[in-house]
């Protein structure tokens, strides 16, 4: 008996303290040790991080998480360093970061201080404005258009709070109408329910380079809102954040960020080899210009 | 793993200020409750009345409960949600479907949960409603006409009233099925129980409080059910029947 509570309590503090060597060290040294880093992407975030018609990962995003990747393969001299993809949503990807089951995400999730309490954002790698979505013909030209209609907007983005606030704050008597992603959003206006749809504008700017017809929809309005995009590590790790801001302050004060950029807003992109013509904001080139890790109020 | 628990967060106002984050979730608890019954009721009727016919010595009519049955219960109900919602509307003619749309979009997702649910739920319930009837021993049908009952009459007095009982437990578990698969709704953006705990894990990043509490809510809701469905089947056991 009181050997089988000897074995107990010592197989607990042997777990006990496996788990404390887990915990003390970083995710650097976890990448050195299994010799694999796992990056978790989207799905259908055009262009920041999605697939291609050959089931392979690209995107804006996607691009500078590969450029951290190949900083950190030489900083630990691992150069068969293995690099596992594991596809998130916006749902699960704050609970994989901190679980392990990935080390870094690079998509388009917005920096804010909630989701500070939870992980660690990376230097801003992209900066947008929450705008309109409509077709040329619907007379909508600004946010104040939209008094009594039906507006689209995806469940849980900063537009949708924006724009409940904006409902009640100016009673403007707007039916909201929350979908599920933005491709669902957008069938929402495409099929007439609500005649705009409200989101970020990079992100609208993918949805029409995807419809049928790009040259019915209009983006319209002033900017409701500026967000900042960054990559969502684990808190509490500033060795592992260090590589990853480094690396994107020196791509973009380089001009080298401002190619890739161009690449993937400036220039025809996959699936259907559309351009987005999404020039850079001013606040675009001022990120560029003075990388940090800030979030917008 | 470094997470930061906060359960205090169902006592924070919400951004726009009206309301606590309890407040979401009592009301998404609200649009399921109401969601799941009303199609219920609805699943019941349908399935009952085709559960009938299912059995009824006419081929047509039987035919008719049989596509039914078969189309329902075997596609995917988020298909049939997504036809429901999505599809109908642009299926009927301009005028009408337009007029769907330009309902409250409330409204719209409710209508399209609720006949969505309840059909999808009254092929199952039909299932069982036949299983009920063909369970029976063919001498009480016989019997029933024998004593001079037309056909309507012995089902309302000889074999419903049987079989009904009968099928009670199984019922019970399709009830406790539609609570569970109303959130689905979440999928076209009603804002269910299901929904406001996904919107208050993009409110306030903190995922487990949230989904802990949805299960509970729904834990609470499916053992009330129980219950009160264990009552009536106590209540209206055959007698001697063994059960």
């Amino acid at each position: 008996m009181s050997q089988h509570r000897l074995l107990v309590a010592a197989t607990c503090l042997l777990v006990s303290s496996v788990a404390l060597a887990q915990d003390a060290t970083g995710t650097l040294q976890k990448i050195k040790e299994t010799n694999t880093i796992s990056l978790g992407h989207r799905e259908s975030s055009i262009p920041f991080s999605y697939y291609n018609d050959k089931q392979e990962v690209i995107g804006y995003s996607q691009e500078l998480m590969m450029k951290a990747v190949d900083a950190i393969k030489a900083d630990l001299k691992l150069p068969n360093l293995k690099v596992t993809l594991t596809p998130v949503t916006s749902q699960n990807r704050i609970s994989l970061v901190q679980n392990g089951t990935v080390d870094i995400v690079c998509g388009s999730a917005t920096n804010n201080l909630e989701r500070q309490k939870q992980v660690a954002f990376s230097t801003t790698i992209f900066v947008i404005g929450t705008r309109l979505l409509t077709k040329k013909t619907s007379g909508i030209k600004d946010f104040a258009d939209l008094a009594g209609k039906n507006v689209v907007v995806t469940a849980g983005t900063t537009s949708e709070r924006l724009l409940r606030k904006l409902n009640e704050d100016k009673k403007m008597d707007m039916s909201i109408i929350s979908a599920k992603d933005h491709g669902e959003s957008f069938l929402t206006l495409e099929t007439g329910r609500a005649v705009a749809f409200m989101m970020d504008d990079a992100l609208l700017a993918g949805q029409v380079a995807n419809s049928k017809h790009p040259e019915e929809w209009a983006i319209v309005g002033k900017p409701m809102s500026n967000e900042a995009y960054g990559c969502m590590m684990r808190k509490d790790d500033p060795q592992f954040k260090k590589i990853v801001d480094d690396t994107f302050a020196k791509l973009m004060t380089s001009g080298e960020a401002a190619k890739i950029y161009a690449k993937w807003f400036m220039a025809p992109v996959p699936p259907k080899g559309l351009n987005l013509n999404f020039p850079m904001s001013d606040d675009m080139i001022e990120a560029y210009k003075h990388p940090n890790d800030m979030a917008f109020p | 793993m470094n997470y930061h628990w906060n359960w205090a967060i169902f006592l924070t106002e919400t951004p726009s200020g009206s309301t606590t984050y309890m407040g979401w979730m009592l009301s998404g608890l609200e649009v399921t409750l109401a969601l799941s019954l009303s199609a219920w009721i609805i699943a019941l009727l349908v399935g009952g009345l085709m559960g009938v016919l299912r059995t009824v010595p006419n081929r047509w009519l039987s035919g008719i409960a049989t596509v039914y049955v078969e189309i329902f219960r075997n596609t995917p109900l988020l298909v049939q949600l997504f036809i429901w919602y999505f599809v109908l509307p642009e299926l009927l003619p301009t005028a009408m479907g337009d007029a769907i749309k330009s309902l409250n979009p409330f409204l719209q997702q409710f209508l399209a949960a609720m006949v969505c649910l309840a059909l999808f739920t009254g092929a199952r319930v039909c299932e069982q409603v036949r299983s009920g009837i063909n369970s029976l021993a063919v001498g009480q049908k016989s019997a029933g006409l024998a004593l001079g009952l037309t056909l309507p009459q012995t089902y309302r007095y000889v074999i419903l009233p049987m079989a009904i009982r009968i099928i009670l437990p199984p019922l019970t578990s399709e009830f406790l099925n539609i609570f569970k698969n109303s959130a689905v709704a979440s999928t076209i953006g009603l804002l269910e129980l299901a929904a406001q705990g996904r919107q208050l894990v993009d409110y306030t990043a903190q995922p487990y409080e949230s989904f802990i509490a949805v299960t509970v809510m729904f834990m609470v809701i499916n053992t009330v059910v129980m219950i009160l469905m264990h009552k009536v089947e106590a209540r209206v056991r055959v007698p001697g029947g063994g059960h």
